[in-house]
């Protein structure tokens, strides 16, 4: 007896819709290629990021320094990749940890009772009311500069979206008949969070932590632009293109500034075009509109 | 009209409320700041024995416990007493922010109707010309708009208008020892406000285009065609003014995002306003100007957007308020 041809579940056919998106694909041509790229760039560039070509100050692209090399003669290509390690560190850590809030506070809105979600949704409109940047501006001042303090920054400024989003779904989830049935078998909150909670959010997660990846990065280069993220000498491509706030160099030295913009562009298009990508593969009515 | 009365002192109240609430999280935030306030009261370069120390931590009421600080410092807050700046000669921090306001606004409010205008003439044009080449050319214009980070706009319209074209002056609001001229800040005003519309326009071209979209399907644009109106009369007034509900909500919710696009313009052109202000103090851990600029925007921004309702509900007459 043949058994029944089973249908592709929702995952397959999520996968299925993001295969068939030519911009999803188009990102992710781009994104990979620039991954490896800034992985593996101490095996085929022989400059390192802080070591100093004293022949060569303020070098435009050539052969020996195929992006240039800035004031004190480092190789602008060295930091533009080692740029894009801490560029991807502080987001992937800062999604991190704004991935756990979020989930734990919308989780906690959604499950546990009235009084836990009122005092909760009522702080997340209350971090909302500033202004990002604001509010970016004055938690910066609060934790000083460096690679920790930056990814803390945006961490915490950038859960309380996740938490009303996943709050709308699980209070959803709360009332279907297989979540009932869990809390009437006497289910706690910990096995409803994770048991249940999680697995029915995780498209919502895995699209939040890819726009929310594109968006740290731009916030960690507009935080170290103004001299609030990583401090030199470190690369990261906020801080190459603070250079650009010298008039000579805005002026005469172009690839100094230019290339850390263009990466960074680049590397933002991309993982948005997967995002969104990934996005309109789980949920297909969100195309339309 | 009561019931409009009754629901914006409703909004006022709540707004209020919101802003109290701000005020003790901004505080409370920065006292969790590292450091001792102490420590920047006190002028250095005076030596001071521990026992002194205590006595003016007394003094100044900080060995109290922090609600009790709060509320001190909220009554004098109200009388329009925020401390003063930590930096330079230690101005009064509400007069020195309430002075950079003014340049700030007249930053946005340009920003904001450039953007108001190009956003709408650009998406009524690529909703009427569907998928033509001008559609296609300002949709990638849009996309480029909204994906770049301010600071990168900022510096590539500094390098293009000031450095290669020497078309605008490099930054600041006034050609520094000369006598004001209202054409020597307009001159000044002009490159950071188109710079600072560009994400805006972005955002409202792409509204408008959508919302454009699905009203030229609606009958009454049909009987308004059918009963032989010109084309220019069916869009602009039959088409375009219900296509801009939903414009007017984009306008006010995104405030915030201008001004977040404001502070790294006004870093980039040296432009004497609130962002500018911001960042110096927090490079100089300059607390009581960061926690009076960041009030001062909060209760800027709950009035904007409870403006912002009361315009929906004056445009659109279906909106019941209350």
């Amino acid at each position: 007896m043949a058994a029944p041809k089973r249908s592709a579940g929702p995952t397959r056919r999520a996968l299925q819709r993001f295969v068939r998106n030519r911009a999803a694909l188009a990102g992710l041509a781009l994104l990979v290629p620039l991954l490896l790229l800034v992985a593996s760039y101490p095996l085929w560039l022989s400059y390192g990021p802080n070591s100093v070509d004293l022949l060569a100050r303020n070098a435009p692209p050539g052969m020996r320094h195929l992006l240039g090399t800035d004031g004190v003669g480092r190789d602008v290509l060295a930091r533009l990749m080692q740029g894009g390690r801490t560029s991807l560190t502080v987001a992937s850590l800062s999604v991190s940890i704004s991935l756990a809030i979020g989930f734990l506070v919308g989780a906690l809105a959604a499950f546990g009772g009235r009084w836990s979600d009122a005092a909760s949704m009522r702080f997340v409109d209350l971090a909302m009311t500033l202004p990002p940047v604001i509010l970016l501006l004055v938690l910066a001042s609060i934790t000083g500069t460096g690679l920790w303090p930056t990814v803390w920054v945006i961490a915490l400024l950038s859960w309380p979206v996740l938490a009303r989003m996943v709050r709308a779904r699980l209070l959803e989830v709360r009332e279907r008949d297989f979540v009932v049935a869990a809390r009437g078998m006497g289910a706690g909150v910990f096995h409803l969070l994770f048991r249940h909670g999680l697995p029915n959010s995780v498209d919502i997660l895995v699209v939040y932590a890819t726009l929310q990846i594109a968006n740290a990065i731009l916030l960690e280069a507009g935080l170290s632009f103004l001299g609030l993220g990583i401090p030199p000498p470190e690369a990261s491509w906020g801080n190459m293109m603070n250079a650009a706030q010298s008039t000579v160099v805005l002026e005469h030295y172009v690839w100094l500034w230019m290339c850390p913009g263009a990466a960074l562009v680049l590397a933002v298009l991309a993982i948005n075009f997967v995002g969104d990508g990934l996005r309109d593969a789980f949920d297909p009515r969100s195309g339309l509109n | 009209m009561p019931r409009t009365l009754r629901y914006t002192a409703r909004r006022l109240l709540a707004g209020a409320a919101m802003l109290l609430a701000l005020s003790a999280l901004v505080f409370l935030l920065l006292r969790a700041a590292p450091g001792d306030p102490v420590d920047a009261y006190v002028n250095p370069s005076v030596a001071m024995s521990p026992q002194d120390m205590a006595m003016l931590r007394e003094r100044l009421g900080l060995d109290r416990p922090l609600p009790v600080q709060y509320f001190a410092w909220l009554r004098q807050a109200v009388t329009g007493d925020l401390g003063f700046s930590l930096q330079g000669t230690g101005e009064a921090v509400l007069p020195l922010v309430l002075s950079r306001l003014g340049p700030t606004m007249l930053l946005m409010a340009s920003g904001l109707l450039l953007a108001i205008g190009l956003g709408i003439a650009g998406g009524v044009v690529g909703a009427v010309r569907r998928n033509g080449a001008a559609d296609l050319s300002l949709s990638v214009i849009a996309f480029l708009g909204i994906s770049s980070p301010a600071f990168l706009t900022a510096l590539l319209g500094l390098y293009l208008f000031s450095v290669r074209l020497r078309i605008a002056p490099s930054g600041g609001m006034l050609t520094a020892g000369a006598a004001f001229s209202l054409t020597d800040l307009l001159a000044h005003l002009a490159l950071p406000a188109l710079l600072l519309s560009i994400g805006h326009t972005a955002l409202i071209m792409r509204y408008t285009r959508a919302s454009m979209l699905e009203v030229l399907n609606q009958d009454y644009v049909r009987t308004a065609r059918a009963k032989g109106a010109r084309e220019f009369s069916v869009i602009a007034r039959h088409a375009l003014r219900n296509a801009l509900l939903p414009v007017v909500t984009l306008i006010g919710s995104t405030i915030g995002v201008a001004i977040g696009g404001a502070v790294f313009i006004e870093s980039v052109f040296n432009w004497p306003g609130m962002g500018l202000l911001m960042v110096t103090a927090v490079r100089a851990r300059d607390y009581p100007v960061i926690m009076g600029a960041a009030l001062i925007i909060g209760g800027f921004v709950i009035l904007l957007n409870l403006l912002t309702d009361l315009a929906y509900a004056v445009i659109d007459p279906r909106i019941k308020v209350g």
